[in-house]
This record gives structure tokens, C-alpha cells and sequence, in this order.
């Protein structure tokens, strides 16, 4: 114990040095920009921290998994078979109804909506930071993942990539502060921004006027004109609109169709007009039941 | 050898208290997580101060700052904030009876969640609600857990 008489320079300086260490970061990485490297080198070193953290939800996934009895996995294989039935006669009309569109867009002169691709990966951890609402998928950069990238649920977007790493990446939820996405109300395509509140249930409209045509209920659909989303997805539905002409704006709040709050399989999404595309898994280098769900879907969008 | 004893079981309380910051939670207790790491943190700082440092602190501020996905230098501003008072009066700290103890931590926690909010308010334009401040509760519940515990594994190990 030698801490009854310290060498070195005094508490304060250390201090003083670590704090202004820390200062430099700050103002490096918010003015400047310039830890992205840094960051997506850093994102893959904390990855195992984040694969240990699920690590129990896992094992207790996978005990649910060999407990499952043979009639649960028949009525639900049933149920599925089901599902996938009406599934596919939907997408044989789907099928023709694209075919026909991109035969009205040529016909009209405008160009053919390009094909996008998807793959389905898993939340790994999720940030507890009420300020940032972000959760880390288990796909990266060796996928093909890229910042700026669309995510979607089975019901709706989810987000966009913010940061991505080897094998992990990033997804800034529509719910953050920090967020905005262009959509427009599908029953007269008046186009709103959705800004996010930092509440999971809940974005708010910016700018609307007290006289807009907006009514509870209202479906909003991706617009598109963001540049990031595609268009037409569905992301949120009108459930309270405040119009107190004390305010200069109607105060709108919606709700995302996506589950947010519980989010484990998500969508990624290359739109068909991004240079990067997916790299899948060869087959034979499968070797969990995760990795199998991951699978070529194509669309058009 | 460099490496001193008990340097492996020092980092895996590191590590522990990294994981439990980011264990998934049903959503009901995510917002009452106690903050693990700045207790972790609090425990060596306060009991073995000529080891653990603010270089310490700062290293595990930036991974922090990583896994919370907050922009560089927010947590690591806010640790080391929390950080120097211990440093500075450690043998203070160390002398008094758990419930002080219990009410200097809750104070540097509600000190430390203070900060990370002022930061990311003029950063990012956070908004401030209640919730965000339950964890200062849980963190006094869990300080006499974790020091006891600690303390435990610190002699268990002989981390000296």
C-alpha cells in the first residue's frame, strides 16, 4: 500500500488529463465525425459481451425447444401448412398484378421499380439507454449489411442501421429522438414527417396544420422521399390527434405497427436501386438453426 | 511475470458487469436495471485505488459508450465524474457504515445519470422523463449486495 503518499502527478491532474482524453472523443466523434472506423472496429470487439448477454435467453430457447412435445409441433406444423397455403394463392395474385404494373409503368414511360432482397437475422442485445432507442442484430458487414440500410418486421418498418460492424450491426429503432421518417397517409397521400418521442408506442406527426385531412385510424405508409425507406411499406397508424388552436401545429400521435418493444426476428432490406448486395451463407456452412432461416426472399418494392 | 495477482478475476467482474448492463429484460424491469458497472466501478475504485484508475475508467467508458450506442465520450465523461470523488476521498468512503455508503452511491449515481442526460440534451436533444432516474433507487438497493459480495470475492482472490 503505498497510497498514503502518492507519486506521480496529483488525483486533480490525472483528472483533469482523463477528463479532457474523454472531452476530445466527445467533440471528435459529434463535430467531426471521424470515428466511424474506430467505432465499427470497436463495435465487433464488444460483440462477445453482446452474444454472452443473450446467451441465457438462448439456452432457455433451446430447452423450450427439446421439451416441445410431438402433438404442439404437429398442430403447429398444421397451422403453419395452413398459412403458408393462403399465403401462396395471395402471391399468385400478387405476381400478376406486378407483372401487369410494370407493364402500365412502361406503358406510361416510368421507370420499372427495381427488385429488393432481404434477410431475416436476430436481435442480439438491446440498448437499456432510454436516450437512444437501438437494438444489435447478429448480421454485418461479411453479409453485406451497410449504414443507412432499411429494417423491417412482419408488421412494419422497424429502422434503419446506423452502425455496422463485422458481424453485428447497429439498428436506430423509429422510436428514437433522434429520428424522423417520411410517410404519407394512404387514404389521400398527404405526405408527414413521424418524428420519433422516445416512447416505443408512440411518434408524433411535425407541421401538420389544424385544417389537414388527417382522421384517427389513418394508415401511414413509407413514402420514399427519404431516400432510406422504400416506399409503401406500413409503419403507423393514427391513434390521437390534438387540434387546440393554441398550438401553431395539430398535434398527431401515432402508433408504429412494428413490435418494437419485443423485437427478435427482423427483415433487412436491400431496395433494388442500392449498389450493395447480400452475401448469404453457403449451404454447407450452415450449422445452427438460426443460421438456416436466413434465406434468399426476393420482391418487388 | 507483469501481470499481478488477481488481474483475470478483476476483468471478469468487468465483464459481468458489462453483460448485465446489456442483458435483455422484459420490458417491466428494464427501466429499474440497477447500473451494475458504476457499482462494479465504485467497489474497486474505493478498495483498491492504487490499482484501479482513472485509466481504468476511461477504458471502460468507451466500451460503455459502445454497447450503449450514445455517441463517444458521454459515458466516459459521466464515469470519470463519478470516479474522482471516490478517488478522493476513499478512505473516507471506506470507513463509513453500509447505510452512508448506501446514500454517497445513490448520490454519485444520480450525479452520473445527470450528466449522461445534460450531454445527450445538447447533443442529440434528449428529452428528460422520470423514469430515467428509478435505476438511482435500485442502485442503493443492490450497493450493499454488491459490496458484500465483492469484498467476497476480493479476498477470496486476493485481489490486493
Amino acid at each position: 500500500m503505498k497510497s498514503l503518499f502518492e507519486r506521480g502527478p496529483s488525483l486533480r491532474t490525472r483528472f483533469l488529463i482523463a477528463l479532457s482524453c474523454a472531452s476530445l472523443l466527445l467533440f471528435l466523434d459529434h463535430r467531426l465525425n471521424a470515428m466511424q472506423p474506430v467505432r465499427s472496429f470497436l463495435t465487433s470487439v464488444v460483440a462477445p459481451i453482446q452474444y454472452l448477454a443473450v446467451l441465457p435467453q438462448q439456452v432457455s430457447d433451446r430447452v423450450d425447444y427439446i421439451l416441445t412435445t410431438r402433438t404442439a409441433l404437429r398442430i403447429d406444423n398444421e397451422r403453419l401448412s395452413n398459412q403458408l397455403l393462403e399465403l401462396q394463392m395471395a402471391v399468385q395474385r400478387l405476381n400478376f398484378i406486378e407483372s401487369e404494373n410494370d407493364r402500365l409503368r412502361q406503358l406510361l414511360g416510368s421507370d420499372v421499380r427495381g427488385t429488393s432482397r432481404r434477410m431475416v437475422t436476430e436481435v442480439v442485445a438491446v440498448a437499456s439507454d432510454p436516450f437512444s432507442h437501438q437494438v444489435v442484430i447478429n448480421k454485418g458487414s461479411s453479409d453485406g449489411a451497410y449504414v443507412g440500410q432499411p429494417v423491417l418486421d412482419n408488421l412494419g418498418i422497424v429502422g434503419q442501421l446506423v452502425s455496422v460492424g463485422r458481424t453485428t450491426a447497429r439498428v436506430l429503432l423509429i422510436s428514437d429522438q433522434s429520428h424522423a421518417i417520411s410517410l404519407r397517409v394512404q387514404r389521400n397521400d398527404i405526405r408527414v414527417l413521424a418524428q420519433g418521442t422516445g416512447n416505443l408506442q408512440k411518434l408524433a406527426l411535425m407541421y401538420i396544420p389544424h385544417s389537414t385531412d388527417i382522421a384517427v385510424g389513418d394508415v401511414l405508409l413509407s413514402s420514399g422521399l427519404d431516400q432510406v425507406f422504400p416506399e409503401g411499406y406500413p409503419v403507423a397508424e393514427v391513434v390521437d390527434i390534438d387540434r387546440n388552436e393554441q398550438f401553431q401545429y395539430a398535434r398527431v400521435s401515432v402508433r408504429p405497427y412494428a413490435q418494437l418493444d419485443r423485437v427478435r426476428s427482423l427483415l433487412l432490406l436491400w431496395p433494388g436501386d442500392v449498389d450493395e448486395q447480400p452475401v448469404f451463407d453457403q449451404p454447407d456452412g450452415e450449422n445452427s438453426q438460426g443460421e438456416q432461416a436466413t434465406k434468399e426472399v426476393t420482391d418487388v418494392g | 511475470m507483469w501481470v499481478k495477482a488477481g488481474l483475470i478475476p478483476l476483468l471478469m467482474s468487468y465483464l459481468a458487469a458489462l453483460v448485465l448492463m446489456v442483458l435483455p429484460l422484459p420490458p417491466m424491469l428494464e427501466m429499474w436495471r440497477p447500473d451494475w458497472l458504476t457499482l462494479v466501478l465504485i467497489y474497486w475504485l474505493m478498495a483498491i485505488p492504487h490499482r484501479v484508475g482513472l485509466v481504468t475508467v476511461l477504458v471502460l467508458g468507451v466500451l460503455t459508450d459502445i454497447l450503449m450506442g450514445s455517441g463517444f465520450g458521454i459515458y466516459t465523461i459521466a464515469l470519470l465524474a463519478v470516479a474522482y470523488p471516490v478517488l478522493r476521498h476513499f478512505q473516507r468512503f471506506r470507513n463509513q457504515s453500509l447505510l452512508q455508503q448506501t446514500l454517497f452511491v445513490g448520490l454519485l449515481v444520480l450525479v452520473k445519470r445527470g450528466i449522461v442526460y445534460e450531454l445527450e440534451h445538447v447533443l442529440n436533444d434528449a428529452v428528460f422523463n422520470l423514469p430515467y432516474l428509478y435505476p438511482v433507487l435500485t442502485s442503493m438497493v443492490a450497493w450493499p449486495w454488491v459490496y458484500l459480495l465483492l469484498r467476497k470475492y476480493r479476498q477470496h482472490y486476493a485481489i490486493r
